[in-house]
């Protein structure tokens, strides 16, 4: 199947869906959503809408079938469906359409599946609402789309109730009730968002042939550009409400024209321009953990786990959900203490539950959460935030004040413990270093007053690490820091985090399941599966082979950004399983 | 889910054991000296002395409280300090009025704003829903026996239609006995059925807030069929909880609606004990309050296991 | 204007302005009163004229004036109940909720036996043995009713403990008073608020019902639920005698469940039943 050619014919093919001049304002105040937005869909093709959170994409793709969510009203624009309006329609003519022409696939499959009924239940809904099919017809269309979709025992998956699949599965289940009446549009809102790497793929390549196969048009609302270049078609670029730019899918990635199109493909594309500076890492052994395991009750989840962390370095810990590595963070902090192994830290065995850690044992041990919304207090200011452990700390060691003073020669002097010993400090003081620490983390003077729901995503994140400085630490565990943030916001804390690692002389624990941070940060890598660690070394070598099974199914399920990439992927696997049958 | 329905059942008769145990230190234990606690500090002697034989409050605790759940179970409360009257004789049919007045208002309260609950749901924001959220913050506002009041001025002075005393006897006919207590069924009904109606909006809205029920809508179903087929069985749970908390409104209501009417209950029976300080017959009392109320929250208990699909289909 | 950052609707403003009213009437009451607290005006239940505004009481003392004089009482023991009842009440539902374990398990199992049973037979109970002096009544009232208050705050307590900001505190090595009162209480306050109003409700017509069935609040003090039960035999001369304090009553009531309202309304987001179609 040649793609390319493909592509090139899909003008002449009939227009299925038309938006023009969409405009969608907030009930409550009038401010504007989305900003006359055109939208142009041939039969047969897929569109990629493309943004970061809050650019309207997922607002769009509902409106595709005129619905706006409670709190959102469409205030102004035609949407066409095969040439009729049907805004203009009447509200039973419009349900009409719904579900039966054009379909929707939401983000979470556990979510939009009702607990109280069967999932054969859900599927077989509309095609019988809408009148299409009977019962036993819709029955047997969905036992073939289960089959086709790959679902375990696809003959008596339907009897299940939503609670006895996997997510994995209800992804699937979805995409095959949204199939269920063969509509000519699908409307697919961050499909693969929620899910693992490695299942992401399975999903991605079951809805590429799903799509192949059935000639649906279809709107794929992602923020990833990798995963959209194996999928669409065209793609059209979107941001705070307004279009950017729209084009095929080799002309954004090879040449894009605007500037935010070119910072999206740059941080997504580029596989590591910038890396961690070598420099920065020192002989002395800050964090070392042997053999340690842990359980939750009688269920272990971290098995015979070893590894050090030098000053100065990034350690990077990576694995999927469930792996465990978020349980990692728990134990090197204190909050669940290992069932066996030892840990030492700067040369001293390090006590296994927090409540018998020093309080200046504590500070030394800092914790940046994934979620800034949830990791601040949203009813205190920053000058309390951050102040409070610049004063709850004063009096133990650590560089309080030396760190601006030095006017930036600090590598080896930060951290000497020999020097500054405060004793109760002031307010007046308390101060100052709270705005030394802003500045450290390139906040202006004028948060200091300013409470979190007053900032966005990435300053509460630099709000988070200013908050980890502030105790003036030798280690900081960074749980997935940059996974709740946009790319190009990413990009920025991972730059200041390395910055202030060449500066201060921290060590991180990096924990993620995103390889391309790990790219840009990690000196060192681990691979986590299960509970333990596969491949543990430095980051380059994990990843340039040769390769632990494991290691090559994650690495090698990583969208790059090349629209050819999957069917790659997909040769290489049909060439795989042909070498392994005999001839 | 078997396991899941005894167990409950199970932990039923604990709680109620546990009940009579603080029903029983409550009364026997609290006041330290239950005789001058009850009789005042000007009690004679002698007097107190009486108390405590009657009570037979020599015997150490334990012996008291296993003698008087023993007697319970078999049935036997006791004697009243008043009257001397064998306390379950006269507690048995008061027993049943109050349980007929509680299940007249509760047959007609339960559809009735249940029903009209999820109708203000599903019509949110709107002039039904906006209506009826006022009409029912006045209602609850107001006192129980105010609401008797006003029923009695319109409907037994100025109207004439119903007696104002809800006097029952054993052996009426059920058509008279329904008669009688119209009026105080219904004073009991608008009580409680403000309250549960403000609930199951709630629950009903709270459901509606789920993705689900936006996926429906999105497959081109109706409001009809989306509220029937996909909020209401999810809201069923809910709502039996918002039943069973309501039963505790309908039993206060019931003891100060028997007060107004002179309905012949046990609420008026243990209302008296307490003015006249009759603890055997308190104690009997609360434990059969107690019992009635851990045998319907149980009963909802088990009802909402057996509306929860994760529990009828395990893994 | 804007009130705790909200703008208050029409029926928030007069529930604001009643308890402002009612709150003033008590505090302030008797200064204005026509008449003296036991002062004899005219004969019993006496119709409504220029001198007695609501008519005569039982034995002819003023209405009106008794209304007042009742409000402090009426008002004063409900606040008063309240309180002590939420100061329990949160003091062991945070504490349960932070600490966990053992604290936790044996002050939840406590609660659920006393939830068991209906507040009312077990406040009988216990007024039938100690007997109804002010108190005893207080107390009594306050510590059944701070149950109901526990179980929000510990389920809101739960929730905000589990939030990583709680965690960080913790993992620096703050103490468990400090998290409750800086990380966690500013955090619960809102629900808290609406929670309270509820909760006086509830307190406020349980003692009038108390005092109507003559177990409540005894005289020699004045209160409006033994004042409803003073003038009831005027109902049956079609007199509207005991109307008034029940009125009273229902239209404090009315009051506080009015800015409760507005209070839970502006927490709410528009649910999925708004959807634009």
């Amino acid at each position: 199947m040649n793609d390319k050619s493909e592509k090139s014919e899909k003008s002449d093919k009939k227009i299925i869906l038309q938006i023009k001049g969409l405009r969608l304002e907030a009930v409550r105040g009038g401010s504007v959503i989305v900003d006359n937005v055109d939208v142009i869909l041939h039969a047969g093709e897929v569109l990629g809408l493309i943004g970061e959170s809050g650019a309207g994409k997922s607002t769009i793709g509902l409106s595709a079938m005129s619905y706006a969510r409670a709190g959102v009203h469409i205030a102004a624009g035609t949407i066409e469906i095969d040439g009729v309006n049907i805004r203009e329609l009447n509200a039973a003519d419009r349900r009409d359409v719904r579900g039966k022409r054009i379909a929707y696939v939401a983000q979470s499959a556990s979510a939009a599946f009702n607990p109280a009924h069967t999932i054969m239940d859900q599927v077989c809904e509309a095609p019988t609402i809408h009148g299409i099919m009977t019962r036993q017809e819709a029955e047997a269309w969905a036992r073939q789309l289960f089959k086709s979709l790959d679902l375990p025992d696809h003959e008596n998956f339907g009897d299940r109730y939503p609670h006895q699949a996997s997510g994995g599965q209800l992804q699937r289940a979805m995409a095959a009730m949204a199939m269920s009446c063969r509509p000519d549009i699908l409307v697919l809102d961050e499909p693969t968002t929620a899910l693992d790497v490695t299942t992401q793929i399975e999903v991605l390549i079951l809805l590429k042939s799903l799509i192949r196969e059935y000639g649906s048009a279809a709107l794929y609302i992602t923020h990833d550009l990798a995963v959209v270049a194996q999928v669409a078609d065209r793609i059209k670029v979107l941001r705070h409400g307004k279009e950017v730019e729209e084009g095929t899918v080799d002309q954004v990635l090879q040449a894009p024209k605007q500037e935010y199109t070119k910072m999206l493909v740059e941080v997504r594309g580029a596989a590591a321009s910038e890396r961690a500076v070598q420099s920065s890492v020192q002989d002395e052994i800050i964090l070392r953990v042997e053999h340690v395991d842990a359980a939750y009750g009688s269920f272990k989840v971290v098995n015979d786990v070893s590894f050090d962390v030098r000053k100065g370095e990034t350690v990077a810990v990576v694995g999927e959900s469930g792996s465990g590595k978020s349980t990692l963070a728990r134990i090197i902090t204190g909050l669940l203490p290992p069932i066996a192994g030892q840990i030492t830290f700067k040369g001293k065995p390090l006590p296994k539950s927090l409540a018998e850690r020093s309080k200046d044992l504590k500070r030394q041990m800092q914790l940046v959460y994934q979620i800034p919304d949830v990791a601040l207090n949203p009813r205190q200011r920053l000058i309390e935030t951050i102040g409070r452990p610049v004063s709850f700390y004063a009096g133990l060691g650590g560089n309080q004040s030396n760190i601006v003073e030095d006017g930036g020669q600090t590598t080896g002097e930060t951290l000497d413990r020999s020097s500054s010993l405060y004793f109760g400090m002031k307010a007046g003081d308390v101060k100052k270093r709270t705005l030394e620490l802003l500045d450290l983390v390139e906040l202006p003077k004028e948060f200091l007053m300013r409470r979190p729901t007053e900032l966005s995503g990435g300053q509460k994140q630099r709000v988070c690490i200013a908050r980890a400085l502030a105790a003036a630490p030798d280690l900081i565990i960074l749980d997935e820091p940059t996974s709740a943030l946009d790319p190009l916001v990413a990009e920025e804390i991972l730059k200041l985090l390395r910055r202030l690692q060449a500066e201060l002389g921290l060590s991180y624990v990096l924990i993620t399941h995103d390889l391309d941070v790990v790219h840009r940060i990690a000196h060192r890598t681990a691979v986590m599966l299960k509970g333990s660690f596969v491949a543990f070394d430095k980051t380059d070598v994990i990843f340039e082979g040769p390769y632990h099974p494991y290691t090559e199914q994650l690495v090698t399920a990583v969208p790059i950004m090349r629209s050819d990439w999957l069917d790659g992927v997909l040769a290489k696997r049909a060439a795989h399983a042909k070498a392994k049958t005999p001839a | 889910m078997l396991k899941l329905i005894i167990g409950r059942l199970g932990q039923g008769v604990v709680t109620l054991l546990a009940v009579s145990v603080l029903i029983f230190v409550c009364t026997q234990i609290l006041p330290g000296d239950v005789a001058s606690a009850v009789l005042g500090q000007g009690a004679t002697p002698e007097a107190l002395a009486a108390f405590r034989k009657e009570l037979g409050l020599n015997e150490p605790a334990y012996m008291r409280y296993f003698n008087w759940l023993w007697g319970a179970v078999r049935g036997d409360l006791g004697v009243s300090m008043t009257n001397q009257r064998v306390i379950i004789d006269e507690l048995l049919p008061r027993l049943f009025n109050t349980l007929f007045l509680a299940g007249y208002a509760a047959f007609i309260a339960i559809p009735l704003s249940v029903g009209l609950g999820i109708l203000a749901a599903i019509n949110e924001g709107k002039l039904v829903d906006k209506a009826s959220n006022i009409l029912t913050l006045i209602t609850i506002s107001i006192p129980e026996f105010f609401i008797a009041y006003l029923m009695i001025i319109l409907f037994v002075v100025n109207l004439g239609w119903f007696p104002s005393l809800a006097t029952v006897y054993p052996g009426i006919a059920f058509g008279e006995r329904v008669y009688i207590t119209t009026l105080p069924a219904v004073a009991l009904t608008m009580l409680v059925a403000a309250h549960m109606l403000r609930m199951t909006r709630s629950s009903v809205l709270s459901v509606m807030s789920s993705p689900y029920i936006e996926m429906a809508f999105l497959k081109g179903a109706k409001r009809s069929r989306v509220i029937a087929r996909h909020a209401l069985p999810n809201a069923a749970a809910p709502i039996i909880t918002v039943i069973a908390l309501n039963l505790a409104y309908l039993v206060v209501g019931v003891v100060v609606l028997e007060a107004v009417f002179v309905y012949p209950g046990i609420g008026q029976l243990m209302v008296d004990a307490v003015s006249k300080r009759d603890v055997p017959v308190i104690q009997a009392c609360g434990l059969v309050f107690a019992m009635v109320f851990v045998v319907l929250n149980t009963l909802a208990d088990v009802a909402i296991i057996l509306v929860n699909p994760r529990l009828r289909h395990r893994r | 204007m804007r009130l705790l950052g909200h703008k208050p609707t029409v029926t928030a403003w007069i529930g604001m302005a009643i308890i402002v009213v009612n709150l003033a009437v008590a505090i302030f009451g008797p200064v204005f009163a026509p008449y003296s607290e036991s002062q004899t005006v005219g004969s019993t239940w006496d119709e409504p004229s220029i001198q007695m505004l609501l008519g005569a009481d039982q034995i002819g003392r003023d209405m009106l004036t008794r209304l007042i004089y009742g409000a402090r009482m009426t008002i004063g023991v409900a606040l008063a109940t309240t309180a002590l009842s939420f100061f329990i009440g949160i003091t062991l539902g945070f504490a349960a909720a932070v600490l966990g374990g053992w604290v936790d398990t044996v002050i939840s199992r406590l609660v659920d036996v006393i939830l068991s049973i209906p507040l009312l037979i077990l406040a009988l109970i216990i007024l039938g043995v100690f007997g109804s002096s002010i108190p005893v009544l207080i107390i009594t009232i306050a510590v059944l009713d701070s149950t109901r208050v526990f179980r929000l705050s510990r389920a809101l307590g739960m929730n905000l403990t589990v939030l990583e900001y709680v965690e960080a505190a913790r993992l620096r090595g703050e103490g468990t008073w400090w998290i409750i009162r800086r990380e966690i209480l500013p955090n619960a306050s809102a629900p808290l608020l609406s929670e309270f109003g509820l909760r006086f409700c509830f307190n406020f017509l349980f003692i009038a019902a108390l005092s109507f069935l003559g177990l409540g609040i005894q005289p020699p003090f004045a209160d409006w639920g033994g004042m409803v039960r003073e003038n009831s035999a005027a109902i049956n001369f079609g007199m509207l005698a005991p109307i008034w304090p029940a009125l009273a009553i229902t239209v404090l009531t009315v009051g506080v469940n009015m800015v409760v309202d507005w209070l839970l309304s502006v927490e709410a987001r528009p649910s999925g039943a708004q959807a634009e179609m």
